[in-house]
């Protein structure tokens, strides 16, 4: 067992989910930034990155054809899974079918 | 005039009068509820109604009605809008289910506890002439604009709606929405609706494609789902197997109708586009995949006046001017054309752009500035634009003041910080030179 290889990994792993994750989204709802300059703990709702509503939508359907996953039924953990980039790449790789790299 | 009507139509104490997580509540414990709330109320202040949980809203609505006291409802509830309402109404109070509840008014948090079964089953009666709610648009001026409904015509209006939408018989249907009671359509569609069709309202609000076939699937047979253009497409474009549908109820923007189409196929059932307004309430219907036409509500006539269509009659106390440009067919038959220029439509949220300017202007540091949309309305959801004269500030900046103000939907992308506005002869900045101007930044 290599923990510490494993841990590289994920990280990894995680850091390309949160890039791909913020090309996804500024392209979703046309945002008017460079998606390499967004913080991936800056709040995606509100101040921050300045989501509403209506995006949440978007990009919850961005995210369940590229990941092939759909959220779950549970407001109280929606809430969370998109208080900011981190945390949806988070979720994304603990439920995704798919990995990070992009389908064929 | 001294006539009354119930409070709500269900006729038995054991009929069902909403749902919530898939548990049914009687229309007994609503009344009770709702006697019990009134008591608590304090006299003489109207009640910003803020309950996410719809059954709690209706409980609300209904206990201000009984007490006598107005249902605040304004558009959004950003910090200014707060302060305004404070501002005309100083005895305000906020109904509220939320433990972290961050409006700036006294706080009346919703009892934890239903109330206990009256002994005898009476359902109480409100004098038709009671104003029960101010519902608020936002206005030219910058002030939200209190548009006062009486308990009867909000009454009449849903008891239209109902005949309109077939929801006749015996059988009772549960009804499913996505759209917040505090606006008209959510108020009349969802809780009016159901209160006096004898129907029953689902209390969650679900939001994303999962939780809207959760909560349709929790509830039982015939049900109604009432959504927006927004969410409806969302829904289909997730691909989930959808549970069955009596119908569809759609309103706040036009639906194109190859996803009204798609709508009605997928969830194999007639969906049927409410229009109306804050000022108005509901007035017309139609099946938009069988005619475009829409078909205007018992007693409801249009006029044209000062190039604008107003409308009259039936539940409408004063005539009201349209914010579209409506071309009449007949009596009780018209199409919609446009909206009118100053009124935006945010993803099924209504403004005037003279309201989201005066907001801007309102800004310490802001010299000039104006909103304005963009040309390109694809498919999706087109969000506004603004260019700000602000030396000293940044654009980061403005924005945040302006999240202070107005509902996240109306936010410009991009905001732009220009060194000036050329205004023409009048002052004016006609949309052409804000386009031009956004390119050339």
């Amino acid at each position: 067992m290599k923990p510490e290889v494993d841990v590289a990994a994920r990280t990894q792993e995680l850091d390309a989910i949160v890039r791909e994750l913020a090309t996804l989204i500024t392209q979703a709802i046309s945002l008017d930034v460079d998606p390499a300059s967004i913080d991936p703990d800056a709040p995606l709702y509100g101040e921050g990155l300045g989501l509403d509503s209506i995006d949440i939508l978007e990009v919850a359907l961005v995210v369940a054809k590229r990941y092939d996953l759909q959220l779950k039924a549970d407001s109280e953990e929606n809430h969370l899974i998109f208080s900011s980039l981190r945390n949806l790449a988070w979720y994304v790789a603990a439920h995704s079918a798919r990995t990070a790299s992009p389908p064929q | 005039m001294s006539e009354t009507l119930p409070l709500l139509a269900h006729t038995s104490p054991e009929s069902t009068v909403a749902w919530r997580a898939g548990v049914p509540i009687p229309a007994w414990q609503f009344i009770a509820d709702a006697q019990s709330l009134a008591q608590r109320l304090p006299a003489g202040s109207p009640v910003l109604n803020a309950c996410a949980d719809r059954y709690r809203f209706a409980v609300g609505l209904c206990a201000a009605a009984l007490a006598g006291q107005r249902n605040l409802l304004p558009p959004t509830h950003t910090p200014e809008i707060i302060r305004q309402l404070r501002a005309a109404c100083p005895s305000v109070i906020c109904l509220t289910d939320q433990l972290d509840c961050r409006i700036d008014l006294p706080l009346l948090p919703f009892p934890a506890k239903h109330a206990i079964r009256a002994r005898d089953w009476l359902v109480p009666r409100i004098p038709e002439q009671r104003y029960i709610a101010d519902v608020y648009t936002s206005g030219t001026t910058g002030l939200p604009v209190p548009h006062l409904k009486r308990f009867g015509a909000l009454v009449r209006c849903v008891q239209t709606e109902a005949q309109r939408l077939g929801f006749t018989g015996s059988r009772r249907r549960a009804v499913l929405a996505t759209v917040p009671p505090q606006h008209m359509y959510g108020l009349e569609t969802s809780v009016l609706l159901s209160l006096h069709n004898g129907d029953a309202f689902c209390a969650e609000r679900p939001f994303h494609p999962t939780e809207i076939c959760s909560a349709l699937t929790a509830l039982p047979t015939p049900r109604v789902l009432v959504s927006t253009p927004v969410h409806l497409r969302a829904l289909l474009a997730a691909n989930l197997p959808l549970p069955a549908v009596e119908c569809i109820v759609s309103a706040t923007a036009p639906l194109p109708l190859a996803l009204a189409q798609e709508v009605e196929q997928r969830f194999a059932a007639p969906l049927f586009e409410i229009y109306g307004s804050t000022e108005s309430g509901q007035i017309a219907d139609r099946r938009p995949t069988q005619s475009p036409v829409w078909h205007l509500f018992t007693g409801v006539r249009l006029c044209s006046r000062e190039q604008r269509t107003w409308a009259d009659g039936g539940h409408i106390e004063t005539a009201v001017a349209l914010g579209d440009n409506i071309e009449s067919i007949n009596e009780g038959h018209f199409l919609l054309g446009d909206r009118l220029q100053d009124v935006v439509n945010i993803a099924g949220k209504r403004n005037s752009i003279a309201y989201l300017n005066h907001q801007l202007l309102a800004i310490p540091g802001v010299l000039d500035g104006a909103f304005f949309q963009p040309t390109d309305a694809d498919a999706g959801v087109t969000r506004l634009c603004a260019l700000v004269v602000a030396p000293g500030l940044d654009a980061a900046a403005v924005l945040r003041a302006l999240r202070e103000r107005v509902d996240p939907a109306f936010l410009p992308r991009p905001l732009r910080l220009v060194p000036s506005l050329q205004r023409n002869s009048t002052g004016k900045l006609p949309a052409q030179t804000l386009r031009a101007l956004l390119e050339a930044t």
